[in-house]
């Protein structure tokens, strides 16, 4: 345990003092800020004339302002805050010579890799725990919500999936830093896999979907098919972290949410009558729906973090 | 005078796939001695000193340091042994004390204790003025001093040093010399010194082993292997020719 304190407290102190941590926070921070301001303009506007609505504290980070919301934006851009607090995490170590001289000293050889992981996953929860509460602080002042305790504890578990969400990226790049010797290697290659999996996997989605089950709009459309196109696209799609991270926040954040699937198939009376008679779900149920979606997450981020650990423990410490 | 047998290696090998980087390699180094480990470029010694640290696995064979089976107790001996690294790196962004802190931390000392030990070896190895100079400003020997340093924070019996005196001037050069001849003298650290430098090697170490190819082909003080090969004293003959004797021979 020794080895271990002694590499994360050192691993924290230089992350928390870097250069990319202050200009990644602020930038962070930034649009965070701007996203929830102008989503608050916006929930003035639409809680004008309502008589109540019941979570108007959520709809400070759900509600798409002027682009994105919140939760949104951190689905898109929070993989980068892990990408580029792990990147070099090894192999900067290994070329500036320090690696060696770490491991020869009284530690067991996991303390490094370990070490390193929990500094960064806390470096993660610091920036991201910091984010909300600074929003949270804004919108109680700016618009006077107070938030309920069932929006706290949404608000909760949404940060414990974002916080897995994120170290599944971090974790990814002290894997490449472990796999490629070159800094600019594992960067480009971290940056890479980020930009495939969360941007063209939807794409690929689609196509994968329209190939395998095509829907002819031309002659009359059979609802089987509609239905297999919707699922495979779905299912491909779920192979991407952030849509899998996207569906379970946007369930959580948002009890107006009942399912993480599309509605396809709806005449306009149907769509007109569910946004009628909608009622909030209870925080059980939200979680129930998107459990497989959380599991997931946790279990790609442990698998990931696993494989740094035994092919970091099975390298050689000279090549 | 008998002393103990403080490293010892029986069938030593390492195999890097087809490649065999240290074969067979019975090594033998006594309590309180200096041993020059020569060899030209690649001839195993660095992999030979990892394999004794643990940090590398043995493809065949076993060795004991300090009575510790390095392989299984890695941490144990790693108490005890101080390694050098050839090229050793520093955090740049650290200055000489903070470099040193933190192996003090790596190690388990207490902070009262590591601060004063820090100010002992600083002293010692002459960075005192330094003390406070971001490593990366370091010239090569201070580099090097502050290795020594580094090495020393956790009170070993044994030290490793990889081409130790490689790219320092003569001054600095000799300056860490007399600190090893010292530091085994006054504190009875044994030190295994792998070095090209077949003069300084000479005059500081009390037995050498020539390692090429993966083998150790002579062991010895360098009178007896002079006298192996020329049949005289140390006297006559310089480590360099007794050494490329055995080099042109193998």
């Amino acid at each position: 345990m020794q080895g271990l304190y002694a590499v994360f407290k050192k691993e924290l102190q230089d992350h928390l003092s870097s250069y990319r941590f202050v200009i990644l926070f602020a930038l962070i921070a930034m649009v965070s800020f701007i996203t929830s301001y102008m989503a608050a303009v916006h929930m003035r506007e639409n809680l004008e004339g309502l008589a109540s609505t019941r979570f108007p504290f959520l709809m400070l980070f759900s509600t798409p302002g002027a682009m994105f919301s919140m939760v949104q934006f951190v689905a898109f851009f929070g993989p980068l805050i892990g990408l580029i607090l792990g990147f070099d995490a090894i192999n900067r170590e290994r070329t500036q010579g320090t690696l060696i001289k770490v491991i020869s000293q009284p530690i067991y050889r996991d303390a490094v890799i370990n070490g390193k992981f929990l500094a960064g996953v806390t470096t993660i929860a610091v920036m991201l725990v910091a984010i909300v509460l600074v929003i949270s602080g804004f919108g109680l002042a700016f618009v006077g919500v107070v938030p309920g305790v069932e929006e706290i504890w949404r608000l909760f578990i949404y940060l414990i999936i974002s916080i897995f969400y994120i170290s599944f990226w971090l974790g990814l790049a002290i894997l490449f830093s472990i796999l490629f010797k070159s800094i600019a290697t594992s960067s480009l290659a971290s940056v890479a896999l980020w930009i495939f999996l969360s941007f063209f996997i939807s794409l690929g989605a689609e196509v994968v979907a329209n190939t395998v089950a095509p829907i002819d709009r031309k002659n009359e459309v059979q609802p089987e098919v509609v239905l297999e196109n919707a699922r495979i696209k779905e299912l491909v799609s779920l192979s991407s972290p952030m849509i899998l991270y996207s569906n379970a926040t946007a369930t959580i954040i948002d009890p107006m949410r009942k399912t993480t699937r599309s509605l396809i198939l709806m005449g306009p009376m149907e769509e007109l009558l569910s946004a009628r008679f909608q009622s909030p779900l209870p925080l059980g149920q939200s979680i129930v729906i998107v459990f497989p979606h959380i599991i997931a997450l946790i279990a790609i981020t442990l698998i990931c973090f696993a494989i740094s650990y035994v092919v970091f423990m099975l390298q050689e410490v000279r090549t | 005078m008998e002393t103990e047998t403080i490293i010892e290696t029986t069938n030593l090998t390492k195999r890097y796939g087809h490649q065999t980087a240290v074969n067979g390699l019975n090594l033998k180094v006594k309590e309180g001695e200096i041993f020059g480990f020569l060899g030209p470029n690649g001839a195993g010694k660095t992999t030979t000193l990892l394999m004794l640290l643990g940090l590398s696995r043995p493809s065949k064979g076993h060795a004991t340091v300090c009575g510790l089976n390095p392989l299984r107790m890695a941490r144990e001996v790693k108490r005890h042994v101080g390694y050098l690294p050839e090229n050793v790196g520093f955090y740049e962004d650290m200055d000489a004390v903070q470099s040193l802190e933190y192996v003090a931390d790596l190690n388990g000392l207490k902070k009262v204790e590591a601060r004063e030990k820090i100010d002992e070896l600083l002293g010692l190895v002459g960075l005192k003025d330094q003390a406070g100079k971001k490593t990366a400003a370091f010239s090569r020997g201070m580099k090097q001093r502050l290795g020594v340093a580094e090495v020393l924070i956790k009170d070993p019996e044994v030290l490793f040093l990889d081409e130790p005196t490689l790219g320092l001037d003569p001054e600095g050069a000799i300056q860490l010399i007399n600190l090893i001849q010292s530091l085994n003298e006054e504190k009875e650290i044994t030190v295994l010194l792998s070095s090209h430098n077949l003069h300084q090697v000479q005059k500081m170490s009390h037995r050498v082993g020539i390692m090429i190819d993966g083998s150790l082909i002579a062991e010895g003080s360098i009178d007896s292997l002079a006298e192996e090969k020329f049949g005289v004293g140390e006297k006559e003959y310089s480590l360099e020719e007794i050494y490329m004797k055995y080099f042109q021979e193998a």
